[in-house]
């Protein structure tokens, strides 16, 4: 108990089904009051963050259901507040709250008073931009197609010559009406929606969905599916990190670590393919298990491979260290300060690289990570470098834990999961995963049928988006993709 | 009318892409991949030339006329420069000064057709090469003018004539710096690593290609042409000053000096491989190397 914790929250475990009636329902003010007093940054510490903050509509009115966590202390709380069509804005004082405020406003017609900027979130249509008047002032404007293949997103830069006084994020290209579409459900189109909600996370979101099903289903995994999932996660992060370290490589033109990790984050996709049949992990993951084991007499073979690639991402990462020409790009580029990061709610290897140890896997552990717990790494200059150089430390550890969760692994049958199991009514189940990315929330509310009234997807580039923005500042416009890079956000993620 | 000359001109004219195919492997090889065909260059200019260029209506004549004029300003530079022994099709007193100034037209050119689409991104690229051409061109007249006074001559032709194994004998501490500053002004002329990346995708970190970004069909293979033209004129000024090496068989000196240049074109590959880009605010300092280089030079010679 420390003394910001929000008292009047119910505390919750991750994936764990509450009543709906069981959350406290605060007068408005109180509901501001306690959030404020909860994510006070002062003396260099936060203590708690907004992990999810969104309405739900209740007859005319709506109820702004709110989740904080706590990563020091292991703890979440829910708490909610109901509104008419109109609350004073929690974003002057809680700046992390400027998003989710922004989306409430943008989906229903409720209006944070006092919100600085109430633009949409996802209405790409919007074509009102931050603007700074000045003779010598020029804008840059990037995108949304933009000359390699990547997602869509439109960049706003407001320039001074080379350099970046601030750069506006416009997204929303990708929005495809998901969270919508998942009310109802769960239905036979559930499972696509969350393996294609940002494709490059497919076992993230699916591992995220299937805890919620199974917190509000209240069913059981065999210890031989959550080490399948543990796996699965991992060789999502291991796969995308390499490859993160050859785009950053090639960013800088770097050629041979490119090359290298272009090849070999196709090896560690590879891996998955060989259990489950799909380089991505489609159709892997379900609610109350998995659909593919590693069967015993692949186990060597596997680990041969994954410690194969291993070696070789490792010389290809070592070349990036100790290249002097390279280095001097990385460092000192695109830092962003502790405070900025705690403020902000920046979460994943992105805050880890700022010194904060937050990881869902070591603070809100499910499956294999209640048992086996993982080195958590971080550092501390908060600049392209050190984004990089977690993602590597990150690897080491992702190849470590897949490797002792084999060897100590015993045989069992991983339990294929049958039926849909009906969901429990009228709850609520917050379920987080640590995505290669970072965080990824999945909030599911369920009505009287036990359908979804409301499932709510924070992916980590929610929360991320705004941190690129503010590391841009004050640095050369050619530093850019290099800075975007080390972030690597998900457009259709963010855009849903 | 000099024969030799005038083939010496064509070829040029026929070999300089492949100069290009030749980077291309070498950094295929260092990046472990099999990497484009050697021809692909003239692939290149051979697709585009049967493509429709698109306009921009925001554009002008000038953004047509440049890719054109650059071309032949290139080619008009070929007729004026010596190869290895064989002096050039057309050569004068102060012909030097004449090439350095034909390469700045062909750079403003450049500039003015990148200006003309009025898109943010060219008119960030045109502010880059003229910022960074303004210094490596001091330190290519600065070592032009230097050789040109050990020479005592001022005719470009007549000055690599001048730079034999005796000159490298007497003046070798001279010569070595001049070298290195013409291979640093080689390399940012050309959009190379540690300068420039020909291979991003990236415009907001590109100098030379993001100022062609609206070029497209007959009119980008122009582009494509004149620069790796533009590779081989500087790569032969190098050449000139780093191989005054001949044994006096016509054949055999010419074949060696053909051979040293794809072997510098290997020697950029090389570059690019094991090397990243430098900051954008760290190049004019490494152009002021090339400017020191060449001064360096110039006060070694006053002694």
């Amino acid at each position: 108990m420390t003394s910001s914790e929000p008292s009047v929250g119910r505390p919750i475990r991750n994936a764990e089904a509450v009543r709906l009636s069981e959350i406290p329902i605060l007068t408005t003010d109180h509901w501001r009051q306690e959030i404020l007093r909860a994510t006070r940054y002062s003396a260099g510490k936060k203590e708690w963050r907004i992990c999810a903050l969104f309405a739900l509509p209740k007859g005319g009115a709506f109820r702004l259901i709110t989740v904080l966590a706590n990563n020091r202390e292991q703890s979440l709380t829910v708490f909610a507040t109901d509104v008419r069509d109109r609350y004073p804005a929690l974003t002057p004082d809680v700046p992390e709250a400027h998003l989710f405020e922004r989306e409430i406003a943008e989906q229903f017609p409720i209006k944070p008073e006092g919100h600085p900027w109430l633009k949409p979130v996802r209405n790409a249509s919007s074509t009102e931009y931050f603007k700074i008047e000045g003779d010598e002032i020029h804008e840059v404007g990037v995108g949304p197609v933009h000359a390699g293949i990547i997602e869509p997103g439109h960049f706003r830069f407001l320039c001074n010559g080379e350099d970046v006084f601030h750069l506006e994020i416009a997204l929303g290209y990708q929005h495809r009406g998901i969270e919508r579409a998942l009310q109802g459900g769960p239905n036979k189109r559930t499972l696509s929606y969350m393996e294609t909600l940002a494709g490059d996370t497919t076992i993230g979101h699916t591992l995220a969905y299937s805890l919620a099903v199974e917190g509000l289903s209240r069913l059981d995994v065999s210890p031989r599916a959550e080490l399948i999932r543990g796996i699965a996660l991992e060789l999502e992060r291991l796969a995308n990190h390499t490859g993160d370290l050859g785009a950053l490589a090639g960013d800088v033109g770097y050629l041979p670590t490119a090359s290298f990790c272009g090849r070999l984050r196709g090896d560690f996709l590879n891996l998955s393919a060989q259990i489950c049949g799909s380089r991505l992990g489609r159709g892997w993951l379900r609610p109350g298990g998995v659909l593919f084991d590693l069967p015993k007499d692949q186990t060597e073979g596997f680990l041969s491979k994954l410690k194969a690639t291993f070696r070789d991402v490792k010389e290809a990462a070592q070349l990036l260290w100790h290249r002097p020409s390279v280095m001097a790009r990385f460092e000192n580029i695109g830092a962003i300060s502790q405070q900025v990061c705690q403020e902000l709610g920046i979460v994943g290897p992105a805050a880890r690289a700022c010194g904060l140890r937050n990881d869902i896997r070591h603070d809100f552990p499910s499956g294999i990570y209640r048992n086996a717990r993982i080195h958590i790494p971080t550092r501390h200059s908060g600049d392209v470098f050190a984004r990089a150089y977690i993602r590597w430390l990150e690897i080491q550890e992702s190849t470590r834990f897949i490797e002792a969760a084999l060897r100590s692994a015993v045989e069992a049958p991983i339990s294929k999961p049958t039926t849909q199991a009906p969901l429990q009514s009228n709850s609520i189940v917050v379920s987080l995963v640590e995505g290669w990315r970072g965080e990824i929330c999945h909030v599911a509310l369920t009505d009287h049928l036990g359908a979804f009234a409301r499932y709510k997807v924070i992916d980590a580039s929610f929360h991320n988006w705004t941190g690129l923005a503010l590391a841009l500042r004050d640095q050369q416009i050619s530093d850019f993709p290099l800075c975007n890079k080390s972030f690597n956000l998900s457009y259709c993620g963010y855009d849903l | 009318m000099n024969w030799d000359s005038l083939a010496n001109v064509a070829f040029a004219l026929g070999c300089a892409p492949f100069l290009m195919g030749v980077i291309n492997r070498t950094k295929a090889i260092f990046a472990g991949r099999q990497g484009q065909p050697l021809l692909q260059t003239y692939y290149e200019i051979w697709r585009l030339l049967h493509k429709g260029a698109v306009y921009s209506k925001t554009t002008s004549w000038f953004f047509r006329a440049g890719p054109l004029a650059g071309l032949a300003i290139t080619v008009l530079v070929l007729f004026l420069i010596p190869f290895g022994r064989v002096p050039a099709v057309v050569s004068f007193q102060g012909d030097f000064i004449f090439i350095v100034y034909l390469l700045g037209l062909m750079r403003m050119m450049t500039v003015l057709a990148a200006l003309d689409t009025g898109s943010s991104f060219e008119g960030m690229g045109a502010s880059r090469e003229l910022q960074f051409s303004a210094i490596a061109e001091v330190a290519l007249v600065f070592a032009l003018s230097t050789l040109a006074w050990k020479a005592g001559t001022l005719s470009i032709s007549e000055i690599f004539t001048k730079v034999t194994p005796d000159l490298w004998r007497t003046e070798g501490g001279i010569l070595s710096l001049l070298g290195v500053a013409i291979l640093l002004v080689f390399l940012a002329e050309n959009a190379r690593v540690p300068i420039d990346d020909p291979n991003t995708h990236l415009e907001l970190t590109m100098i030379h290609e993001v100022m062609v970004l609206d070029h497209s069909g007959p009119d980008f293979a122009m582009i494509l042409y004149s620069s790796a033209l533009k590779l081989w004129i500087l790569g032969t000024f190098l050449l000139e000053v780093l191989l005054p090496f001949q044994v006096g068989n016509f054949w055999l000196d010419h074949a060696s000096f053909i051979f040293a240049m794809f072997a510098l074109a290997v020697l950029v590959g090389i570059i690019e491989s094991s090397m990243a880009r430098l900051r954008l605010i760290f190049v004019p300092r490494f152009l002021m190397g090339a400017v020191i280089f060449a001064l360096l030079a110039f006060l070694l010679g006053l002694r």
